[in-house]
C-alpha cells in the first residue's frame, strides 16, 4: 500500500501546499521549524482535518478528493496515531489502553513485552513516567493494526536519554512493520537517525535545501533563525 | 415528625436526579461542544429557571399544566386524569426548576476534557456516540457527580413551584418544605423543628460531598 497525498490548505500566516508518496515499509520524516504546518499536514492524512484542496489516496481507496467531494472520517481510515504528548485514555490503566482497540487482544501482551512495560498493566497513564506513556501509546496504535501509522513527535517531551533509547527501539521495529510510517519531528539527528526519506516542511511546502542551510547555517538565509532547537554540536554522535 | 412529607420529598429529589442526569446530558454535550446559530440564545433559555422566581415558574407550569394548557390537555385525554396535584405534575415541575443546575456543571466537566483525546477516540475506531459513552462520560464522572448532588439538594429545598402546582397533598404533593411551612401556620413550632433539623445534617454532608468532588477533578 503507498499513500499519496496533495494537500493545499489556507492557514493563518502562510499557504500549505505540497504532495508526496509514501511506499509500505518506508519511514518518511517530516522535519521543519515549528510552526510549519506539519502536524497540520499528519491531522489532515488523520482525517481531524479537512483540506481545502487536493486529494489523499492510500492504495487504491480514495481517503480524501475535493472535486469529487469524498471525505472519509478518521474512524475508518484506520491508521495508528501517536500524538506530541500523551493521549492514553485516564481512566484506564495502561492495559486497557492499548487493548482499547486491539484487533486481538493477545498481542497487547506481546506488544508490552516487547516495549518493556509489561510490568506496569494495571498502572494509570499519570502513574507512569512520560517514556512509559509514549511505549504505551504506540502499543496502542500498533494493536490495531494500523494501515498507515502517524508519529508527531512523540518523543519530543522525554529526556534526552529516553528520548535516544526509544528511537532506537523505533528503528528496530520499523523493519517488522507493514506499513508506511510517517514521523514528524523538529530535531535533525532523529531525522538523519531514521528516516528512509526526509521531507523537510518549512511554511508549508517542501524545501528541500532547508536541511542543508539549518546544517550549514549558511549566513543570511531566514530558515537559520528559526532552525532546528538542538544545536549543531548535538549532530556529532 | 411527618414521615410521609420527608418520604415524598426525598422520593421526588431521587426521581429529579435520575430524570434530569439522563436529560442534561445530551444537552451539556451539545452545549459544550456543538456551534449553531443561536446557541447562545438557546443556553440562556435553559438556565431561565435560575433566575426567574419560583413562583413565575409555578404560574406558567399551572398554565401548562392544567386541563386547557397543552401538556394537562395531552395528558388528561390520554389518562383522563389531572396533571396538577400530582405526584408526577411536581416532578415536572422539579425537573424544570432544577435543570440549569444540572447541565452547567456537567458542562463544565464535558468542557475540561482534553479535545485530543476525542480525536484519539475518533482514530481508534470510535463513533461520536460510542466517544460520549466511552471517553467523555467515564472522564468527568466527579463533574456528574457534582451535578447530580447539586440537582438533589435544589429539588429537597423546592417550595413556590411545588405548592403551586402540586398544593398540599399528604403522600402526594406535600413535601417536606411545605409541612414545615404548614406546621409553622398552625403555631406547631415542634413538628416543624424536627422536620427543619431533619434538613441540616443532610445537606451539610451533601455540601461537603461536593467540594470534596470539585478538589477531585481539579487534580
Amino acid at each position: 500500500m503507498t499513500l499519496s497525498a496533495t494537500l493545499k490548505k489556507r492557514l493563518k500566516y502562510f499557504d500549505l501546499e505540497l504532495s508526496f508518496t509514501c511506499p509500505t515499509g518506508r519511514m518518511m520524516v517530516m522535519i521543519g521549524p515549528s510552526g510549519g504546518g506539519k502536524t497540520t499536514i499528519i491531522r489532515m492524512l488523520a482525517g481531524l482535518a479537512k483540506p481545502d484542496d487536493g486529494r489523499i489516496i492510500f492504495g487504491d481507496e480514495v481517503w480524501f478528493d475535493a472535486g469529487r467531494c469524498i471525505h472519509i472520517p478518521p474512524q475508518k481510515r484506520r491508521l495508528g496515531y501517536v500524538f506530541q504528548d500523551y493521549t492514553l485514555f485516564p481512566n484506564l490503566n495502561l492495559y486497557d489502553n492499548a487493548a482499547f482497540a486491539a484487533v486481538d487482544k493477545k498481542e497487547v501482551d506481546v506488544l508490552f513485552e516487547l516495549f518493556k512495560i509489561d510490568h506496569l498493566k494495571k498502572r494509570r497513564p499519570h502513574m507512569v513516567s512520560g517514556g512509559e506513556r509514549q511505549r504505551c501509546a504506540i502499543c496502542q496504535a500498533l494493536a490495531r493494526h494500523p494501515r498507515l501509522l502517524l508519529l508527531d513527535e512523540p518523543f519530543s517531551a522525554l529526556d534526552v536519554i529516553t528520548r535516544r533509547g526509544l528511537r532506537e527501539e523505533l528503528k528496530n521495529l520499523k523493519g517488522k512493520l507493514s506499513c508506511p510510517v510517517i514521523y514528524v519531528t523538529h530535531d535533525i539527528n532523529e531525522a538523519l537517525f531514521l528516516a528512509d526519506e526526509i521531507l523537510p516542511v518549512v511554511d508549508g511546502k517542501n524545501d528541500d535545501g532547508w536541511l542543508q542551510r539549518t546544517i550549514t547555517r549558511e549566513p543570511g538565509s531566514q530558515a537559520v533563525s528559526r532552525g532546528a532547537r538542538e544545536p549543531r554540536l548535538s549532530l556529532v554522535y | 415528625m411527618d414521615y410521609l412529607a420527608l418520604y415524598v420529598t426525598i422520593k421526588l429529589a431521587l426521581v429529579t436526579t435520575a430524570v434530569l442526569m439522563v436529560i442534561a446530558a445530551p444537552i451539556a454535550y451539545i452545549l459544550a461542544y456543538k456551534h449553531f446559530p443561536g446557541k447562545s440564545f438557546v443556553e440562556a433559555l435553559i438556565y431561565l429557571p435560575m433566575a426567574l422566581p419560583p413562583t413565575v415558574i409555578g404560574f406558567y407550569l399551572i398554565i401548562l399544566m392544567g386541563p386547557r394548557g397543552w401538556a394537562g390537555g395531552i395528558w388528561e385525554s390520554l389518562t383522563g386524569g389531572s396533571l396538577l396535584f400530582t405526584f408526577l405534575g411536581i416532578t415536572i415541575a422539579s425537573i424544570i426548576y432544577s435543570i440549569p443546575f444540572a447541565v452547567q456543571p456537567m458542562k463544565a466537566a464535558f468542557q475540561k476534557i482534553d479535545r485530543r483525546l476525542l480525536d484519539a477516540a475518533y482514530i481508534l475506531g470510535l463513533s461520536k456516540r460510542a466517544a460520549f459513552l466511552r471517553v467523555i462520560i467515564p472522564n468527568s464522572v466527579s463533574g456528574i457527580a457534582a451535578s447530580a448532588v447539586l440537582v438533589f439538594l435544589h429539588s429537597i429545598g423546592a417550595f413556590g413551584v411545588l405548592l403551586m402546582v402540586g398544593g398540599s397533598i399528604p403522600g402526594q404533593t406535600k413535601v417536606a418544605s411545605i409541612a414545615i411551612y404548614e406546621a409553622v401556620e398552625m403555631m406547631d413550632y415542634s413538628a416543624a423543628g424536627f422536620l427543619a433539623l431533619g434538613f441540616i445534617p443532610i445537606s451539610y454532608a451533601f455540601l461537603l460531598l461536593v467540594n470534596r468532588l470539585n478538589e477531585d477533578s481539579r487534580t
